[in-house]
């Protein structure tokens, strides 16, 4: 591991400051992931600006109905506190679907929107990656891309987003709110990650050297009747090989709201709103779920090895859709 | 003299199970190396050094982490509590004493960062949180069942190679038992 320096930022402009004065600065959370791509050599930063003791570590509800959440506020806290369980049920569960509980005692929502994909090719920096080092390729197009990308991946980078939480923090239409030395920002997060096209290593649209102090939700009725589901390759603490965040209100058999995004088929949380436009209005009922889960999946592109998911997430949609239907016909 | 310190190390003060100690550090050590290899505090144990085995789980201020992805010049100012810190004395910590009277190892290299996630478990779950696994995580359904179910889940990132999780599951279901029973004999004292 490169030597490095650290520290200890006690307010945002004093954070913002500390990581301006070196251009191989980077913030440091939870640490979940960048002590871990540390040690790998894939990230070697030279200086570290810790900001777990920002003052940004409460969740906040909004005079409109809707939540204002740190972002060094924990994966652990937030999944347990309980406006979050309350109000979007499904952003709890996505969270607590995600890691360990020793991890998501570490780990913070800033980072967790930050983290980098685990793609084997990306944390080995024996491997070409052309999201680690551009133009030298991507060896995951013809090689081990099982959990691999089927819509909007490019010929460049197949990666996916192992985020849970962004996949609920997408469905409800959240915000990033984020501090930086030519003022505060603020970018929905479905706009949040870049599309891949031939630049993969540019992730995000965060502007260099800024901060990301809050996400916001916007008040969401809809979204205290929902669900994460998640499919790993074992029972707990995997990421995902395919996974849903739903919000669904019927009113005298049909959709009134629909609210769905899916995880692990992208490089990003990937908001479904071809699905949620066959799903508004419509019969609440099996093949109004699965027309809206092809109309989505029709854009997917697979890979030798990942057509799989194309009908995992079929089958996942309808699923998750029809136990919301049923709990509202209760 | 002053401590020997430069851009890239720093004399720090780690508080671990309520002793202060102070070491200059270099920023690259983690927590789990510095615990092991300059503080003698080998209880801790290294598995996968990769944050997917929990061998090292530590609690920091009462929280369970895995202490080889934590940064030791992070930890300062925290409250660090290692398996060495976790028994009263001569008196085992009633998890300890669950995995011991239920046979929750084998070869007991994991059985440290086991005993240390089941006390944060505990705790987690008195506080109401739920898991995975919880079929409604509202707030107003209270507590789950800590149903082996619920055990299994809440542990899941304390992986054992020797596959004595049966016996695991066991001593965390007993050690929570009498843990909510203290709480119980606890409230009814101070109602009395």
């Amino acid at each position: 591991m490169r030597e490095f320096g650290y520290q200890r930022a006690h307010d945002v402009t004093g954070a913002l400051a500390l990581l301006a004065a070196d251009p191989d600065a980077r913030f440091l959370g939870g640490g979940t992931n960048l002590v871990d791509l540390m040690k790998s050599g894939v990230e070697r930063p030279a200086r570290l600006v810790d900001v777990r003791d920002l003052p940004l570590d409460r969740v906040e509800p909004t005079a409109d109905g809707g939540l204002r959440i740190g972002a060094t506020v924990t994966n652990s806290d937030l999944a347990a506190h309980p406006e979050v369980r309350r109000r979007y049920p499904a952003l709890a569960q996505a969270v607590l679907a995600g890691a360990s509980g020793q991890l998501r005692n570490m780990a913070t929502v800033g980072g967790n929107l930050l983290q980098r994909t685990r793609c084997g090719y990306f944390t080995d920096v024996s491997k070409p990656c052309n999201k680690r080092v551009p133009g030298s390729g991507c060896p995951a197009v013809t090689g081990e891309h099982h959990n691999h990308a089927v819509l909007g991946a490019s010929g460049h980078c197949v990666a996916v987003h192992p985020s849970d939480m962004g996949v609920a923090l997408t469905a409800f239409d959240a915000v990033v709110s984020y501090a930086s030395a030519d003022g505060p920002g603020e970018t929905p997060l479905t706009d949040f990650y870049l599309p891949v096209g031939d630049t993969p290593h540019r992730e995000t649209a965060l502007p260099p050297g800024a901060l990301i102090t809050h996400v916001s939700l916007p008040a969401a009725p809809v979204a205290a009747r929902s669900r994460y589901r998640k499919v790993r390759e074992r029972a707990s603490y995997a990421f995902a090989i395919g996974s849903v965040a739903a919000a669904l209100t019927v009113e005298d058999g049909l959709v009134r709201e629909a609210r769905l995004a899916l995880g692990a088929v992208a490089s990003r949380p990937w908001r479904a709103r071809a699905a949620e436009a066959v799903l508004a209005g419509a019969p609440a009922d099996g093949a109004t779920f699965a027309a809206a889960a092809d109309a989505e999946l029709a854009a997917a592109r697979p890979l030798p090895d990942n057509g799989y998911k194309v009908t995992l997430m079929r089958n996942l949609v309808v699923s998750v859709l029809t136990e919301l239907a049923g709990r509202d016909a209760r | 003299m002053a401590p020997a310190t430069s851009s890239t190390s720093s004399a720090i003060t780690l508080n671990i199970n309520g002793e202060k100690h102070h070491l200059p550090i270099d920023h690259r050590t983690t927590l789990l190396d510095a615990l092991r290899e300059r503080l003698d505090l080998t209880g801790t144990k290294k598995g996968c050094d990769q944050g997917q085995c929990g061998a090292c789980t530590v609690l920091v201020d009462r929280r369970r982490v895995v202490s080889c992805l934590s940064l030791a010049v992070a930890a300062e100012g925290r409250e660090i509590t290692t398996i060495e810190g976790v028994a009263e004395g001569d008196e085992l910590h009633p998890v300890q004493q669950a995995f011991l009277d239920l046979d929750g190892y084998q070869c007991g290299y994991c059985t440290p960062g086991q005993i240390c996630s089941a006390i944060a478990v505990i705790e987690e779950h008195a506080a109401g949180w739920p898991s995975a696994v919880t079929d409604d995580p509202g707030p107003e359904a209270g507590p789950p069942p800590l149903t082996p179910d619920e055990i299994r889940e809440r542990m899941s990132g304390n992986l054992c190679r020797c596959g004595a999780y049966v016996s695991i599951v066991r001593a965390v279901a007993r050690a929570a038992e009498s843990h909510a029973e203290h709480r119980a004999e606890a409230a009814k004292g101070t109602a009395a």
